[in-house]
């Protein structure tokens, strides 16, 4: 019963998307469709809208001219995009993409633009960067949009048993979660079975447990920009492995509270108060009093 | 929490608590004046003080003023849209003995001289708690809609107030009275479900000693 279906656990919601034979984001949709008391089409328009404001995203955050408020940060995207165009990267128009895309959207966070939080706007590059990238590879923005259900529904389970914020669990809860996320979303698109999904979340997850949140002058810039292009490769990396069907020893619910302990065992300084880490580095000194003076 | 709450909200960067947090203690401190503002002296106070340049705290602060939502894309234009529309706003920073780290009290005068001090303080993820009004405790989260009543405090007044709630259909889900002193001045805070509607408010507004109502939608 869709009703039913509930974020206590990602086991859970596997279980249930192997029972009826659907991708997880065709159930969580009709879920979400009742407890929201709307139709399956209004909560689909909705996500669809998110969907295009993440794609609005792209072109103003390539602006080579981009500058933060603080203008420590901007016009990297540009950089790396024109790497792409020119067929120069290392790693091809998929990673190369994924990497400007998150870039762009991050930059243009940093820069007061329009985002999606996703789950954080700290974090708000991750997921459109891998959709974007799917897309434009040939995933259709349908597909692209019911992957985001399956996305949320990794952030739902990941907030009931830990956390989504930089200031509660460090990093980790958020590049690290929008990372998982947006590795669910893409195991989704590409054809992976719901246990795949769990295996793309757990690989995610592991390799971004124990990252801390020490934003440089305590602005959503250093180092969260270049993060967000590191939580993309890793989503690619971990989609990958798992539809290759390479699974994760520890399971996605356990290294979820995994990654909730090891928030609580971090110190505060590392904790989005800008006391430690890269923080206080002595570069990261002087360019907070550049900008605060 | 719902799937919009983890894919979501829309908002203009760089800080879902320093910037989106900030344009909505804006917003709700402008609905609460009930006029066009004239006049905004902004107060800051912890890491809003300390990082307000680099969130454009101040200039979320001054679009909520203005009306705008936290998604609206001329946030960032804010100080130079205030002084076309003839908004004189003064920004300080102090310091509170206690409170959370993210505060602000906005002091707004409307164009028809009423005046009303508001302090607001994001609690994360673009979440705000409205904790006092001219002074008062008050509890708002803007998450529902809400009745703020100023009345006087005289036995009976809740029950009338409640009444109306009750006739209309309306279920509470957060109740909350502050005054100074006995037979004063006090504040009553309702959060509701639904239904709340101009003709309520006005039914609320017509009891005897109700001397202010104002509505908050979300």
């Amino acid at each position: 019963m869709p009703e039913e279906l509930n974020y206590h656990s990602l086991a859970g919601l596997v279980a249930a998307a192997e029972t009826a034979g659907q991708p997880l984001s065709a159930l969580v949709l009709r879920q979400q469709a009742a407890q929201l008391e709307q139709t399956e089409e209004e909560v689909f328009h909705h996500m669809e809208e998110n969907f295009r404001v993440m794609a609005a995203c792209i072109e103003p955050g390539c602006d080579p001219d981009l500058r933060s408020a603080s203008g420590l940060t901007g016009g990297d995207a540009c950089k790396m995009r024109r790497r792409v165009e020119e067929g120069k990267n290392l790693t091809g128009p998929v990673m190369g993409g994924a990497l400007y895309r998150a870039l762009a959207v991050s930059e243009l966070n940093a820069a007061m633009g329009r985002i999606v939080a996703a789950p954080t706007a700290g974090s708000c590059g991750i997921l459109p960067a891998v959709l974007l990238t799917m897309q434009e590879r040939g995933a259709t923005e349908h597909d692209c949009v019911m992957s985001m259900f399956t996305a949320s529904a990794v952030g739902l389970v990941i907030a009931e048993n830990a956390c989504l914020a930089g200031a509660q669990g460090g990093c980790q809860a958020e590049c690290g979660s929008a990372a998982a996320m947006a590795a669910a979303a893409l195991v989704e698109l590409g054809g992976g079975t719901p246990r795949m999904l769990d295996d793309a979340v757990a690989i995610a997850l592991k390799c971004q447990l124990g990252l801390v949140c020490d934003p440089v002058a305590g602005l959503v810039e250093i180092p969260c920009i270049k993060r967000n292009a590191a939580g993309a490769s890793i989503a690619f990396m971990a989609a990958e492995l798992a539809l290759a069907g390479i699974g994760s020893r520890i399971p996605a619910d356990e290294v979820i509270l995994a990654m909730r302990r090891v928030g609580n065992t971090m110190p505060s300084a590392l904790k989005e108060t800008a006391e430690g880490g890269l923080a206080a580095t002595p570069t990261a000194c002087r360019l907070c009093k550049q900008v605060f003076g | 929490m719902n799937v919009f709450d983890i894919i979501g909200p829309v908002m203009i960067g760089p800080s879902s608590s320093h910037t989106a947090g900030a344009a909505r203690i804006g917003h709700i401190a402008r609905q609460l004046l009930q006029e066009e503002p004239a006049a905004a002296q902004i107060v800051l106070y912890g890491s809003f003080a300390k990082t307000y340049k680099g969130h454009g705290t101040d200039k979320a602060l001054i679009a909520g003023i203005l009306g705008m939502e936290p998604d609206d894309p001329r946030l960032r234009f804010s100080p130079r849209i205030a002084r076309e529309q003839g908004l004189d706003v003064a920004l300080s920073t102090g310091e509170l003995a206690e409170g959370h780290p993210n505060t602000a009290v906005l002091t707004l005068t409307g164009r028809h001289g009423g005046t009303i001090t508001v302090r607001g303080s994001s609690i994360g993820g673009g979440n705000i708690v409205i904790d006092a009004i001219n002074g008062m405790p008050v509890h708002i989260s803007g998450q529902h809609p809400s009745l703020i009543v100023q009345h006087r405090d005289r036995p009976g007044v809740i029950a009338e107030v409640t009444d109306q709630l009750a006739d209309h259909g309306v279920n509470i889900c957060n109740f909350t009275l502050s005054r100074r002193q006995k037979g004063g001045v006090a504040v009553m805070t309702i959060e509701m479900d639904g239904g709340l509607d101009e003709e309520l408010a006005a039914r609320v507004r017509a009891l005897p000693d109700v001397m202010l109502c104002v509505t908050l939608l979300p």
